[in-house]
């Protein structure tokens, strides 16, 4: 896989977990002052940056078969997830993620807690540490998995750094929630791009020999991409099928009539 | 109080894992294993097996899913 392909992946699916975390912090910082949340914030990013150091050298002491194995088949558990829950999105079974609606949830329930004034606001800090921690355990794992696997954790790492600079950049600018982000059809991209590079690297580590090697990545990609297309119409016309009222059965003779 | 916080823990790692639906899981175990065997135990080209396994159980989840929607 050339690196031009592993920071894309990365970068997209870091931009992904960036925005959801950012609604969060944004949410309770506008709302209730942004001491706590920027506490909160720094707490998780320590965490997880204990959990990058501490994963990071053990993983490389693990055989690559079995690392490819392990790695291919979390890979593989999150992006089908990712692309099961974009095809129901896509055919509008799921609600498509919001980030305005859950911004709005997030100011709502933040407005709701009441604060003692002079005292350190607990609420704001735990949620901007759970919403950072969790987005971020998915970063973490995927710069791990990739980087590792690809033998180049820089690499992942700095294509981590910038989707999350870039996504706090616009954040902090436009001080809102980046609605306008296609986060649907990012997920979309991403869950297939997780999904083809676990079935990949999971069939490899298992002991199979893809027959095009590299190249097997985008033929792999393709199938998926056509077959989970051809799920959503299918589902689309499950869902009209649904909708739309029995038609009357119209005789020859009332049609005449 | 150890034991609440153990299964809270376990509880966290099995949704982050798992997920909305344990067949994916379930399809990825299957198909890495079946994977497995056939390059270890039976010694065939086995590179079409996880694809062949694991892209049935996505259509079958997601399609069960959305008849599970209509029916709701």
């Amino acid at each position: 896989m050339s690196a031009g392909f592993l920071f894309v992946a990365v970068f997209l699916a870091c931009v992904v977990e960036a925005v959801e975390a950012l609604t969060i912090v944004l949410a309770v910082g506008l709302t209730r002052g942004w001491r706590a949340p920027a506490y909160g914030t720094g707490a998780a990013l320590l965490v997880l940056a204990v959990v990058v150091a501490a994963l990071g050298p053990a993983l490389k002491l693990i055989p690559l078969h079995t690392i490819q194995l392990i790695v291919g088949g979390l890979l593989l558990v999150f992006g089908l997830q990712w692309i099961r829950k974009a095809m129901l999105r896509a055919s509008g079974i799921k609600a498509k993620h919001d980030e305005d609606a859950i911004y709005n949830k997030e100011v709502a329930a933040a407005s709701g807690v009441a604060t003692k004034a002079g005292t350190f606001d607990s609420y704001s800090f735990r949620i901007a540490f759970m919403g950072v921690l969790l987005e971020g355990l998915e970063v973490a794992f995927i710069v791990l998995t990739f980087g590792t696997t690809q033998g180049n954790i820089p690499l992942a790492a700095i294509a981590a750094a910038a989707a999350i600079v870039v996504v706090v950049g616009i954040g902090v600018a436009v001080r809102a929630p980046l609605a306008k982000v296609p986060e649907n059809t990012l997920k979309y991209v991403v869950g297939l791009l997780l999904t083809t590079f676990g079935l990949f690297w999971g069939a490899e580590g298992a002991g199979a020999k893809w027959p095009a090697s590299d190249a097997s990545i985008l033929v792999l990609l393709a199938i998926l991409a056509a077959l989970s297309l051809g799920v959503v119409q299918l589902l689309k016309r499950g869902q009209q099928a649904h909708a739309e009222p029995a038609a009357p059965t119209v005789t020859p003779e009332m049609s005449q009539s | 109080m150890i034991a609440k916080w153990i299964r809270a823990f376990g509880l966290f790692w099995f949704d982050f894992i798992v997920g909305d639906d344990w067949r994916l899981a379930f399809g990825v175990i299957a198909g890495l294993g079946l994977t497995a065997i056939l390059a270890h135990a039976v010694s065939v080209a086995a590179w079409w097996a996880a694809p062949v396994v694991v892209i049935a159980v996505l259509v079958w989840s997601t399609l069960l899913a959305g008849r599970k929607a209509r029916k709701a």
